[in-house]
């Protein structure tokens, strides 16, 4: 199996005072044909790796790879070959949706024809649309559409759902597995869970510059965050200030926190710890206030793993 | 489906990123306006200001008195003059503002006498005091000692318009390299494209060459237009070559569109390129020579006059325009021009910030 983007040891540091370690020691190697994404809370360092792996940045350190060849020996080599759509591009606003990507297709040697780059992004309605007025939906999938037009193998996509109402992410997710179909690769990286669950082959979470997990998105959750997920909460609050280690002892539990008067289970099994864990506090004489049960998920993974939420409240969507 | 037949025209880098910039400067109408009806007002509204006055009228106020009455029936003979009478604290009121340019007392006591009341250094007012004299006092019988001829020199080329025009190319070609280039390259630098485009296998240099083609088309095109509306409208013509014309517009749109590169190479706002671009243009519009001749300014500056990449261009196309001069014989602005050119250029290629 050839792989289409590999890096290792990648270190990015912005000089500054104190200096700024974006990417603190990263290794990556993405197989071709697969969907690859990257998630991470904002400021993770998502976007400085994918930015060098891009060539758009100079590591500070490590090596990369892209379709088995190097940046420095073989720049325009790579460039013909892959696709990029940068986080919030904004194309010239006086120039439409056709003439863009003829624009674009033009500065490739080969690719698809521009009506076909319209079509496989659904722009056909616009493709005589100045920039301008398209929606932010309509210019994203333009912005994938300028990436598609010269025929890439390998897809780099920043964010590209980030801000978007759910009917256009749901329209670029239908893109992205479009693109697997064809076999080609796309690495994207998002900072919705739910949506890399659902797209992706393999994830991989970066936290502070660092990989913290990698693999498939189901086994990630089962080994990390639990397949399920128990949340409850307890009248007497004399339970609630019992040490979270209380909890493990319950058959099936795999980790355990408490949040804001909530107490999460992650447990491989619900059958098993649910009438265990009524019979201990029947015994107790403590009664529940909440009990809710549900499918793990990346973001049961990723606070599983640092203890934080990957999008703390109100900041979502910046 | 992979489209790789070769469509020489429709996939040429060159053509795309240029027609991009030419779309996009037409569908901006205000952009449209500034760059080609700007010069015309401007060659309009000065040509105008300073037309030449066939024969310049000197505004006389006589002081009520004395022998008012008959010098002013004297100085209506003429039509240089336009004398009027009034109290001489009007007449006073009237020269401090501007109205007139001389006061005339014409006193019959003890014996006739005429005196002048000027300000000297207003040149209208000192040439009326000359010329009201010189009329008085051969209207008294005066007699010329030595006889005078004289002819008047208002043919096409020594005229301020004539002067002015190819100023006004100059600026323009400057203008448009400047803002042109500077302004649209900081516009795509904040937006993220000029990032986008390196994301692509598109060769810098390419782009480079679209940006000043571009610029190229549109600053001939305004000053073709300039040039063809001061010819109908003021008669300029050119006395040199009309082919050595076009060479320097080309020399001098190419000299400023590297200038514009290099001034926006690194800028990362609009605020920042356009507080430069004051600071490049500044020193040119004053110091060389659009309104009038470098020679004004003290004789130590004039050296470094001389280096401003405007003065040749306007230097050389004064003489080819206005006189007749061979393209050959400008070698001196020529290389100047050039050398801005390309050393902004290279300049600009080598700090250029694509983020």
């Amino acid at each position: 199996m050839h792989l289409a983007v590999e890096c290792t040891g990648l270190k990015k540091t912005y000089p500054g005072k104190p200096p700024v370690e974006a990417v603190r020691g990263i290794d990556l190697a993405i197989a071709e044909g697969e969907c690859f994404g990257m998630l991470g809370p904002n400021g993770a360092g998502k976007t400085t790796t994918i930015g060098i792996l891009e060539g758009l940045l100079e590591p500070t350190a490590g090596a990369v790879r892209i379709l088995g060849m190097g940046w420095r020996d073989h720049g325009r080599a790579i460039r013909e070959r892959i696709g990029i759509s940068l986080q919030e591009t904004k194309f010239s606003e006086k120039l439409t949706v056709r003439e863009t990507l003829t624009l674009f297709r033009s500065l490739y040697r080969s690719g698809i024809a521009p009506a076909e780059a319209i079509a496989r992004v659904s722009l056909e309605d616009k493709a005589d649309t100045w920039v301008k007025n398209l929606s932010g939906g309509q210019k994203q999938r333009l912005a994938v559409a300028a990436a598609l037009v010269g025929d890439p193998a390998l897809m780099f996509l920043d964010e590209p759902t980030t801000g978007l109402d759910p009917h256009s992410r749901r329209q670029l997710a239908e893109i992205i597995r479009q693109l697997r179909r064809h076999g080609r690769t796309t690495l994207l990286t998002t900072h919705y869970m739910e949506e890399a669950e659902r797209l992706c082959d393999r994830v991989a979470i970066v936290d502070r510059g660092r990989l913290i997990a990698l693999g498939q998105p189901r086994e990630l959750i089962a080994r990390l965050g639990g397949r399920h997920v128990v949340e409850f909460s307890v009248e007497s609050p004399a339970a609630m200030r019992l040490p979270p280690e209380t909890w493990s002892t319950l058959p099936a539990v795999t980790g355990c926190r408490c949040e804001d008067g909530v107490i999460h289970l992650s447990v491989t099994e619900p059958h098993l710890v649910l009438p265990a864990l009524l019979e201990w506090l029947a015994a107790r004489n403590w009664r529940l206030a909440s009990l809710t049960t549900r499918h793990g998920s990346l973001d049961d993974v990723f606070v599983g793993l640092t203890g934080r939420p990957i999008e703390p409240a109100g900041e979502a969507n910046s | 489906m992979t489209d790789t037949t070769p469509e020489p025209a429709r996939f040429n880098p060159l053509v795309n990123l240029t027609l991009a910039r030419v779309r996009e400067f037409l569908r901006e109408p205000e952009a449209v306006f500034w760059v080609y009806a700007f010069p015309l007002v401007m060659v309009v509204t000065l040509g105008v200001a300073f037309r030449s006055r066939p024969l310049e009228v000197c505004r006389i106020a006589v002081a009520r008195g004395g022998l008012a009455e008959s010098a002013c029936a004297v100085l209506d003979r003429d039509s240089r003059f336009d004398a009027r009478i009034w109290s001489e604290d009007e007449c006073r009121r009237r020269l401090r503002s501007g109205q007139v340019d001389l006061i005339l007392f014409a006193h019959s006591d003890p014996a006739p006498r005429y005196e002048y009341h000027f300000d000297p250094t207003r040149a209208e007012s000192a040439l009326a005091r000359n010329t009201v004299d010189d009329f008085l006092q051969r209207a008294a019988g005066r007699k010329d000692v030595v006889e005078t001829g004289e002819r008047a020199a208002s043919e096409p080329g020594g005229r301020y318009i004539d002067f002015l025009v190819p100023g006004l190319l100059g600026m323009g070609l400057m203008g448009g390299g400047l803002w042109g280039v500077g302004y649209a390259v900081v516009d795509m630098r904040i937006r993220k494209l000029l990032k986008r485009y390196l994301a692509t296998p598109m060769k810098r240099s390419h782009f480079m060459a679209a940006l000043m083609i571009s610029r190229l088309l549109f600053t001939v095109s305004e000053v073709l237009l300039l040039l063809i509306f001061a010819r109908i409208a003021f008669g300029v013509v050119c006395h040199g070559s009309h082919l050595a014309v076009g060479v320097l517009i080309l020399l001098g749109s190419l000299e400023f569109s590297g200038i514009g590169l290099l001034v926006a190479s690194r800028a990362q706002t609009i605020e920042t390129v356009s507080g430069l671009m004051n600071a490049v243009l500044l020193p040119m519009w004053i110091g060389s020579g659009i309104f009038f001749t470098t020679e004004r300014f003290p004789e130590a500056v004039q050296p470094l006059l001389g280096l401003l990449p405007l003065t040749p261009l306007i230097h050389a196309l004064r003489g080819i325009m206005l006189e007749g001069a061979s393209i050959l014989a400008l070698g001196a602005d020529l290389a100047l021009i050039v050398a801005w050119g390309m050393v902004s250029f290279f300049l600009a290629l080598r700090w250029f910030r694509w983020s």
